[in-house]
């Protein structure tokens, strides 16, 4: 089970700037712990996110082990037309997910 | 009656209160008080605060069919956001047929054997604590109401002796830091009045969301005792007499602590 919460204004007027907020789940594990027998937890983290505005991209981010868990990414971007964004979390063991959300631009 | 009577009996009142070290109902505080502006934003927001995460995958759990009876939560409670409200708020309660009062956890996996005819969760797994957010965070804003069962009194009290009972190497009693000493700090840590109004609660040094029994253990074990096992009359009687000890406040499931 992978959740995300993406908080993108539902409406906005054009050329307005507008926060994007993101949060998705994920434990990041550092790959620095070990557990009580000494053996290393193998690192599993969150190593990119993207987000597309209508199929261009607008923001990306590399993520690193110092990151806390169930990562929080906020951003600004202009609201130039009416449309989706489209984020997506990539990382270790193959982990992806994907959200979206709608904007309308009047 | 005279005056003299008067004071002897206001000198007793007040003697008798400073002995029981309680915190009066009005100036009872909630741990976000507590916290910096930075935190409270985090708990704030919804699309910020992580312990939501959980809400959500609580809400999925919930309409899941499972067990050999093949049933969901919502197959008998209905599927709304809103049909566990309440519910939360007045957990711990107690249970006629056990005779003794259960936890929120406890009562998710009674449901899951009794009902669902499926496995036990373990304590602090990441399905139960989605099921009891999820369930708790539709009492969120409501006054706690645990305690009101007559029944529970004995509990309550047992409870009650155990927050006030020295324990540890360090030979500490629950009272006497968070009803003596909770406008002071520890390690430069605010130290509070361990008001239980937010569980499970998000705590950043976890990373994670957290039952109250696991909260409970890491005070334990801080002042050096020995920490009874997740589930047990201990444990569950502590709780009891937190939430009884917060009765009116309002709960903040899922509330985001440092």
């Amino acid at each position: 089970m992978a959740s995300t919460l993406i908080n993108v204004p539902p409406k906005a007027r054009r050329g307005d700037i507008i926060e994007i907020k993101t949060l998705t789940s994920h434990i990041m594990e550092t790959g620095f712990r070990r557990t009580a027998a000494g053996e290393l937890i193998p690192r599993n983290i969150i190593t990119s996110f993207t987000c597309r505005y209508n199929g261009n991209e607008i923001f990306r981010a590399d993520l690193f082990p110092a990151i806390s868990a169930n990562p929080y990414v906020s951003f600004f971007t202009i609201a130039r037309e009416s449309g989706k964004f489209e984020f997506e979390w990539i990382g270790d063991n193959g982990f992806s997910t994907t959200a979206s959300a709608s904007i309308t631009v009047e | 009656m005279k005056p003299s009577h008067a004071t002897a009996l206001a000198l007793l009142l007040l003697g008798g209160s400073s002995l029981a070290a309680q915190i009066p109902d009005s100036e009872r505080r909630s741990g976000y008080t507590f916290m910096g502006p930075d935190t409270r934003a985090i708990q704030d927001d919804d699309t910020s605060n992580p312990g939501m995460l959980f809400v959500l995958d609580g809400e999925t759990l919930w309409n899941k069919k499972l067990g050999a009876a093949n049933k969901a939560c919502a197959d008998c409670h209905g599927d709304t956001r809103g049909s566990m409200k309440g519910v939360a708020a007045r957990y711990p309660a107690f249970d006629n047929m056990l005779g003794r009062p259960v936890t929120l956890e406890q009562r998710v996996n009674l449901e899951r054997t009794q009902h669902q005819q499926a496995e036990v969760l373990p304590y602090e797994s990441r399905d139960l604590l989605a099921l009891t957010a999820f369930v708790a965070n539709q009492s969120r804003g409501m006054p706690i109401t645990t305690g009101d069962d007559p029944e529970l009194k004995p509990f309550v009290e047992e409870g009650r002796a155990l927050f006030m009972q020295r324990e540890g190497q360090l030979n500490l009693a629950c009272t006497n830091c968070h009803n003596d000493n909770f406008d002071k700090k520890l390690a430069g840590s605010p130290v509070t009045q361990a008001q239980p109004n937010g569980y499970p609660e998000y705590r950043l040094e976890w990373q994670t969301l957290g039952s109250l029994e696991r909260r409970l253990r890491s005070c334990i074990t801080g002042v050096r005792a020995q920490a009874p096992d997740y589930g047990a009359p201990e444990l569950v009687a502590l709780e009891l007499y937190l939430m009884s000890r917060a009765h009116g406040m309002q709960m903040e499931t899922p509330a985001v602590r440092p």
